[in-house]
């Protein structure tokens, strides 16, 4: 026991040294498991609240490009909408709203925190638990999509980042309707890699990826991006393939969080059938 | 003594603000991200005990982690610094040691002497902390390359700091 205090005592240094490196990698590990809430994060009242001041400055410049996204995402909607409107006046059955069960919701709201440098990136929202938004809930821009919720407090939100290497998201080639698996490299903010398409499909640089729909957090058909660069591994039975993303990190700032009404009755089929 | 605590405490302040507000934006080539913090550890005065500079770098970690949402990450980077500094000091002290009532700052030892001193202790800082960013060693380069391009801004500014602020 005297040997071990005199131990402890010599070299105090050193052991406090592995101690608080133990810590701080304990820290490190909880919150890479992102299922886990966090108590420290930037969703948390004192980070987020600094982050807007420093953002409602930052935004203004910023203002410019963001009106021109805007003014393209309202001109397709608006021409969606006329066309539905002629097509209405010329059909002659009236499709019933009762007929059509709403499985999405949008919440609109802006980023206040973000980063594309780091190697797991996480975006903060202005919009949290009085807003409607919850844990698992898809995040998309008029560009395309941008990623999931990951923790909520009442008025804040943080999104992991499609530039996250944690984050998996399920796509597929719209041309064709082959599925595979998107993921981030960690080098480029502008590409991302999609994994697992058979290798005998007929695919060009140029053809447009969509959100697959098969996991319940996005809907289907959300933009990701366009092929730019078809790698075959010698002899392999998949193609890698790089992805140029439509939306840009770098300057994001209006979002939609996506809210699935049908999300539990998903899941709890898809439970069933695997204890089945 | 009272002078040098609140300097000390001003600084902690101050760098972090200037860490998370300004430094943390600058974004070139995606790959640096100058982490000028580890400034208030360069210059704690040489009687810090080892224990106290152990506990300072473990809080000013956490206070940067607490802002971008990386918890452990510089706490465990700036504790493995903080703990390497003495160590270094011993090796590259002046023939006659570091006279009492002075600190490391180019202004006392030149700006070689700090050069040195601050070259080696951000590049194994950086180094640590974008091994523990990545989490593995696949790609070990790009680790090696990111941390050698904010290594070398990072210095820049702390070069900087000791011909403009930190002058006396």
């Amino acid at each position: 026991m005297r040997n071990l205090l005199n131990f402890i005592l010599k070299h105090h240094f050193v052991l406090l040294f592995i101690v608080f490196e133990i810590i701080s990698f304990f820290f490190l590990i909880q919150f890479n498991n992102y299922q886990k809430s966090t108590f420290i994060n930037s969703s948390n009242t004192i980070g987020s609240k600094a982050y807007r001041t420093s953002n409602s400055v930052g935004q203004y410049f910023a203002l410019r490009n963001e009106n021109i996204l805007l003014n393209k995402a309202l001109k397709e909607l608006y021409s969606e909408n006329t066309i539905l409107y002629k097509n209405h006046k010329v059909s002659t059955s009236m499709i019933l709203d009762s007929v059509m069960l709403q499985q999405y919701t949008l919440i609109p709201g802006l980023v206040i925190n973000n980063s594309a440098n780091k190697q797991n990136n996480y975006m903060t929202l202005n919009i949290g638990k009085n807003q409607g938004v919850d844990k698992g809930m898809a995040v998309i821009s008029p560009a395309g999509i941008v990623g999931v919720i990951k923790d909520v407090s009442n008025n804040f939100s943080s999104v992991i980042s499609l530039l996250n290497q944690n984050l998996r998201i399920s796509a597929l080639v719209k041309k064709n309707g082959y599925y595979g698996t998107l993921k981030w490299e960690g080098r480029s903010y502008e590409y991302a890699s999609l994994y697992d398409l058979p290798g005998h499909i007929n695919i060009n640089i140029g053809d447009t990826i969509i959100t697959s729909g098969y996991s319940a957090i996005f809907p289907k058909g959300i933009l990701i991006g366009t092929v730019s660069e078809i790698d075959n591994y010698k002899g392999g039975d998949f193609f890698k393939i790089r992805v140029k993303l439509t939306t840009n990190f770098k300057n994001i700032s209006n979002i939609m969080v996506v809210k699935n009404l049908l999300k539990d009755e998903q899941l709890q089929l898809e439970l069933k059938a695997e204890n089945d | 003594m009272i002078k040098i605590l609140g300097r000390n405490i001003l600084r902690f302040f101050v760098l972090i603000a200037l860490q998370v507000w300004v430094f943390n934006n600058i974004e070139f080539s995606g790959f640096v991200n100058p982490y000028i913090y580890i400034l208030f550890i360069l210059l704690l005065p040489f009687e810090t005990p080892k224990v106290v500079l152990l506990f300072l770098a473990m809080l000013l970690g956490l206070s940067v982690d607490m802002f971008t949402d990386t918890l452990g990450m510089h706490a465990s980077a700036s504790v493995f610094m903080a703990f390497i500094r003495p160590y270094i000091l011993l090796t590259i002290s002046p023939r006659d040691g570091y006279e009492p009532g002075t600190f490391p700052r180019a202004y006392y030892y030149g700006f070689i002497w700090f050069f040195k001193y601050s070259l080696i202790l951000i590049l194994l800082h950086h180094l640590f902390l974008f091994t523990v960013e990545t989490f593995s060693f696949i790609n070990y380069y790009l680790v090696i390359w990111r941390t050698i391009l904010s290594t070398v801004f990072t210095s820049i500014a702390v070069m900087i700091s000791q011909f403009i602020i930190f002058r006396k």
